[in-house]
C-alpha cells in the first residue's frame, strides 16, 4: 500500500478522518483473535471457515473479516465477536461458522450455546462488558486489541492513535513530557517498580551520545504473557510510547528486545514498524517536528538472565548476555557504554494514555504509592484463565473469585504464586490483600511482571519452591558464586526433601542460604531466588515438616512418597486402567477388582485419570 | 557446509560483531542446528574468536550444537504449565519416544526439548510440534498427536543428545 507522509498534526487527523469515513459503522464485522492462544485452539481454521462461507453466500463484499490480537480469554478461544452489536462468542469451532453467519449475522439472532454461560445462575451473557470475567476489569491497555487488526495501522489510527505523540511533539518540550510522566508516578512495569520519570530524566541528563531507548519484550517469567498480548495485539501502543520516550530523552535509536519464543510478536511488530515507517511516524522529521527517529527489532536466542537490563545490553551488542556488577546504571552507561533507558513493554504502552489523558487522570487510579492499571496473567488452578488488567487497589479476592471464578472442582483455594521466580507465594489468609507494588513486597511476594498462578490443595507447596530453584538452576548465569553454589545447594536439599531423603536442620539450612544469597549476589536473580522458598517455609511450614518428617506430600503431588491403589469397594472391573497402563502394571479380569503392581507402577498417574469410577487412589 | 549460503545470510546483516547473534539465528533456521564448521567459518568472516561464537552458541538455549530431528517436539515447563501437569506430559512424551528431553530418536525424527513457557499460558499444559501448539494436553492424548508427525513405535529408541 501505498501511504502518504503525516506531516503535521493536522494530517494526522486528516488521515484518522478519512480512514472513519471509508468505513461504514454499521457494516457487519466480525472480529477473530488471532493471537498465539487462540491460534493454538485451531483460530487459522476458523478464519478460513468464514471466509469461504461468507463467499459460498455471495456476502464477502457486506462482511468485513478482522483479524486481531488477544483480548485475554484465552482459556475460552477462539474468540470471535461481531459488530456492530458487539455479540460476543466463546470457544468457537470451525463447526459453529456456518450457523453463525446464517443465525447472527443474517437473521440478526444469538447463537446461544456459543455466549458465556454464567455457571451458578444459567444466565447468558451477549457483550463483552456483561461477562464476568471482563466486566469486573478496567482495560485500558488490551481493551483495544479485539478493536484492531495489528496488521493495519489504520485501525489504531483510527481509534486515536499517535494522538499522544501528535500532542507531544509540537505542544510539550521534552522537559515537560518527562515531568508529565513524572507526575504520573509511572511505576516500571516489568518487575522492580522503579518510577519511570526518574529513570528517563536520568538518561536524558547522562551525559554521552548517542542515547538509546529500549523495549523490554524478554518476558522471562514462565506464566506470564501479557507482554507477548500487547506486542502481538497491539504494537503500535507500544511504538507510540516509545517514540514519545525517545523525544523526551533525547534518543535517536531505539530497540525493541523480543524473546525467541514469540514468533508472531515479532512479525507483527516488523510490520507495524514498517507501516510507522511509511506514514512518517519513524524516521526523519517526525510530523515535521524536526525530530528524527527509528527502531529496530532483535529477537531474544533463549535466556531468562537476558532479561535483566545490563544483561539484555550485552546481548543487545552481540555478547553472551550476562549481568554486569550495578556500580554505574545503565540509564547512565548502557547499550555500547551510552546512556540507555529501558522499559518494559507495558511501561511504554501507558505513555500515549499519560500523555493524552494527563497525569491527574492517571493518578486518579490504583493507590496511593501505585498508579494506574496492571496486567495480570492469571493461570494456574482457576476457572477463568487469562490476561486481566485492573487497577492496583483491586484484591486478590475480587481477581480470583469475581474475575476468575474461583477454583475448579470445588477444590480448595491454597496459595497465589505472584511474581515469578522472584515473587513468593501468598496464603489464604491474605487473600483480602489489596495488590499493589508495596503490599505484595511487605508478604514478602512481589508485583514481578504480573503473573499470578493460583494453587489448590493438591499443589504442593515443597514441590513449587523446587520448581523455581531448579529453574533459576538452569538460568543463573553463574558469574557469582552465591548465585551459581548456593542454588545448587538448595536445589539438592528441596530435591531430596521432595524425594523422601529430607532431615531435620534442612530448613534451617534453606533459610541461611537464603540470607546469604539475598545479600551477596550480584544480580537480581540471585537475590530475590530466594523468596519462592521462603514464603513457602514461612507461610506452609507444615507442608515440609510432613515431607522431612513424616516422608509425606500431603498434596500428593511428589512422586517418591505417593503411593496408587485401587479400591476394591468402588472398582467396577470395566478393564479401562488396566489397557492405559503404560508399564502393564495392572492386572485384572473383566468385572473383578484390579490390583497395581507396586514393582512395575511407575507414577505416572495415567491409572488415575482414566478411571471414571474414582476407585483409583493415591495415599 | 554450503559457503554460498552461509555468505548470503552473513550478507543480509552487516558484517559486524554485534550481528553474531541474529546471523546464528539465521544459520540455525537454514539447517536447524549449528554445524561446527559453519561456526569456524562465521568467526573468520566475522574476525571474532572462535570461542565468542562458541561462548553465544552455548549460552543461549535456543541454540543447538547437535543436529535435531526433523521434527521439534517442546514441551513447556513454565509455571502455568508445571501446575497443571507439564511434567507429565513430557514423561509420556519421553516414555513415547524412548528418548529423555534434549535427546533425538535414533532415525532421526524427533527431538524432545522442554521450554519455559510458550505464552499461551492459560491453555496449560502445552506442548508445540514444529510450529503447532497443542494446548489443554491430557497424557492420553501425547501418542495421539505424535502420530501425526509420523510416529511409529520404530521411530522410538534413542539417538544422539542435543
Ligand atoms: C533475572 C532478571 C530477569 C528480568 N527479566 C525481565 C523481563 O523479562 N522483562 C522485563 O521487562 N524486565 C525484566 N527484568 C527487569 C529489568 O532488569 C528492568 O528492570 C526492566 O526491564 C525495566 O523496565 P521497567 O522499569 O519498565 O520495569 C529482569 C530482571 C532480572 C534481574
Ligand atoms: S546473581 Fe546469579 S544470575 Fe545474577 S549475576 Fe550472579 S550468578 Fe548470574
Ligand atoms: S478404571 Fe477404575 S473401575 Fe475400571 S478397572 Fe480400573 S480401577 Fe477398576
Ligand atoms: S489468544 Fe485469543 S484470547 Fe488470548
Ligand atoms: S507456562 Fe506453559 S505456556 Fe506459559
Amino acid at each position: 500500500m501505498n501511504r502518504r507522509k503525516i506531516k503535521s498534526p493536522s494530517d494526522l487527523e486528516k488521515l484518522r478522518q478519512e480512514i472513519l469515513a471509508k468505513r461504514d459503522p454499521k457494516k457487519p464485522r466480525i472480529a477473530i483473535c488471532a493471537g498465539t492462544g487462540c491460534l493454538a485452539l485451531g483460530a487459522r481454521k476458523v478464519i478460513t471457515t468464514f471466509k469461504e462461507e461468507l463467499k459460498k453466500r455471495g456476502l464477502e463484499n457486506e462482511v468485513e473479516i478482522r483479524e486481531t490480537g488477544c483480548p485475554g480469554f484465552c482459556e475460552k478461544g477462539t474468540i470471535v465477536v461481531i459488530y456492530p452489536e458487539g455479540i460476543y462468542y466463546l470457544q468457537v469451532q470451525p463447526g459453529d461458522v456456518p450457523e453463525i453467519v446464517e443465525k447472527t449475522l443474517v437473521e440478526k439472532k444469538h447463537v446461544e450455546r456459543l455466549l458465556y454461560t454464567d455457571p451458578a445462575t444459567n444466565e447468558k451473557a451477549i457483550h463483552e462488558d456483561e461477562i464476568p470475567f471482563y466486566k469486573h476489569q478496567m482495560r485500558l491497555l488490551i481493551g483495544n486489541n479485539i478493536k484492531v487488526d495489528p496488521k493495519n495501522i489504520d485501525d489504531y489510527i483510527a481509534l486515536g492513535g499517535y494522538r499522544a505523540l501528535a500532542k507531544a511533539l509540537p505542544e510539550m518540550t521534552p522537559e515537560e513530557v518527562i515531568e508529565e510522566v513524572k507526575r504520573a508516578n509511572l511505576r516500571g512495569r516489568g518487575g522492580g517498580g522503579f518510577p519511570a520519570g526518574r529513570k528517563w530524566e536520568t538518561t536524558r541528563n547522562a551525559p554521552g551520545e548517542p542515547k538509546y531507548v529500549i523495549v523490554n519484550c524478554d518476558e522471562g517469567d514462565p506464566g506470564a504473557f501479557m507482554n507477548r498480548a500487547l506486542m502481538e495485539g497491539n504494537p503500535h501502543s507500544v511504538i507510540e510510547g516509545l517514540i514519545i520516550g525517545a523525544y523526551a530523552i533525547g534518543s535517536h535509536e531505539g530497540f525493541i528486545y523480543v524473546r525467541d519464543e514469540y514468533p508472531l510478536a515479532v512479525e507483527n511488530t516488523s510490520i507495524a514498524l514498517g507501516q510507522a515507517r511509511e506514514y512518517g511516524l519513524l524516521g526523519r522529521d517526525i510530523m515535521g517536528s524536526g525530530f528524527d527517529f527509528d527502531v529496530k527489532i532483535f529477537r531474544g536466542a533463549g535466556a531468562f538472565i537476558s532479561g535483566e537490563s545490563s544483561a539484555l545490553m550485552s546481548s543487545l551488542e552481540g555478547k553472551v548476555g550476562a549481568p554486569k556488577p550495578k556500580y554505574v546504571h545503565t540509564s547512565i552507561k548502557g547499550l555500547w557504554n551510552k546512556p540507555s533507558n529501558l522499559n518494559n513493554v507495558e511501561t511504554w504502552a501507558n505513555i500515549p494514555l499519560i500523555i493524552n489523558k494527563g497525569a491527574r487522570w492517571f493518578t486518579s487510579i490504583g493507590t496511593e504509592g501505585s498508579k494506574g492499571t496492571k496486567i495480570f496473567a492469571l493461570v494456574g488452578k482457576v476457572n477463568n484463565t487469562g490476561l486481566v488488567e485492573v487497577p492496583f487497589g483491586i484484591t486478590l479476592r475480587e481477581i480470583i473469585y469475581n474475575i476468575g471464578g474461583g477454583i475448579p472442582n470445588n477444590k480448595k483455594f491454597k496459595a497465589v504464586q505472584t511474581g515469578g521466580p522472584s515473587g513468593g507465594c501468598i496464603p489464604e489468609r491474605f487473600i483480602d490483600t489489596a495488590v499493589d507494588f508495596d503490599e505484595l513486597t511487605k508478604l514478602g511476594s512481589m508485583m514481578g511482571s504480573g503473573g499470578m498462578i493460583v494453587m489448590d490443595e493438591d499443589t504442593c507447596m515443597v514441590d513449587v519452591a523446587r520448581y523455581f530453584i531448579d529453574f533459576l538452576v538452569d538460568e543463573s548465569c553463574g558469574r557469582c558464586v552465591p548465585c551459581r553454589e548456593g542454588l545448587e545447594r538448595m536445589s539438592e536439599i528441596l530435591n531430596d526433601i521432595c524425594e523422601g531423603r529430607g532431615k531435620e536442620g534442612d530448613i534451617e539450612l534453606l533459610e541461611e542460604l537464603s540470607e546469604v544469597m539475598k545479600d551477596t549476589s550480584m544480580c537480581g536473580l540471585g537475590r530475590t531466588a530466594p523468596n519462592p522458598v521462603l514464603t513457602t517455609i514461612h507461610y506452609f511450614r507444615e507442608e515440609y515438616d510432613a515431607h522431612i518428617k513424616e516422608k509425606k506430600c500431603p498434596a500428593h503431588v511428589c512422586k517418591a512418597l505417593i503411593e496408587y491403589y485401587i479400591d476394591a469397594e468402588k472398582c467396577t472391573g470395566c478393564l479401562a486402567c488396566l489397557k492405559a497402563c503404560p508399564e502393564g502394571a495392572i492386572a485384572g479380569e473383566k468385572e473383578k477388582v484390579h490390583v497395581i503392581n507396586r514393582e512395575k507402577c511407575s507414577k505416572c498417574g495415567i491409572c488415575y485419570d482414566t478411571c471414571k469410577f474414582g476407585a483409583v487412589i493415591i495415599s | 557446509m554450503d559457503e554460498d549460503k552461509i555468505d548470503k545470510i552473513i550478507e543480509e546483516h552487516r558484517t559486524d560483531k554485534s550481528e553474531l547473534i541474529p546471523i546464528l539465528q539465521d544459520v540455525q533456521a537454514e539447517y536447524n542446528w549449528l554445524p561446527q564448521d559453519t561456526l569456524r567459518y562465521i568467526a573468520k568472516r566475522l574476525q571474532v574468536p572462535l570461542t565468542d561464537v562458541f561462548g553465544i552458541a552455548t549460552f543461549y538455549k535456543s541454540f543447538s550444537l547437535k543436529p535435531r530431528g526433523k521434527h521439534l517436539v517442546r514441551v513447556c515447563l513454565g509455571t502455568a504449565c508445571h501446575v497443571r501437569g507439564g511434567p507429565r506430559i513430557l514423561e509420556t512424551a519421553e516414555r513415547i519416544l524412548g528418548i529423555k528431553t534434549g535427546e533425538t530418536t535414533e532415525d532421526y525424527k524427533f527431538t524432545l526439548e522442554s521450554v519455559n513457557c510458550l505464552g499461551c499460558c492459560a491453555l496449560g499444559p502445552v506442548m508445540v510440534v514444529d510450529n503447532e501448539y497443542y494446548g489443554k494436553l491430557p497424557p492420553t492424548k501425547v501418542e495421539k498427536v505424535l502420530h501425526k508427525y509420523g510416529y511409529t513405535s520404530l521411530s522410538s529408541g534413542k539417538g544422539g543428545e542435543t
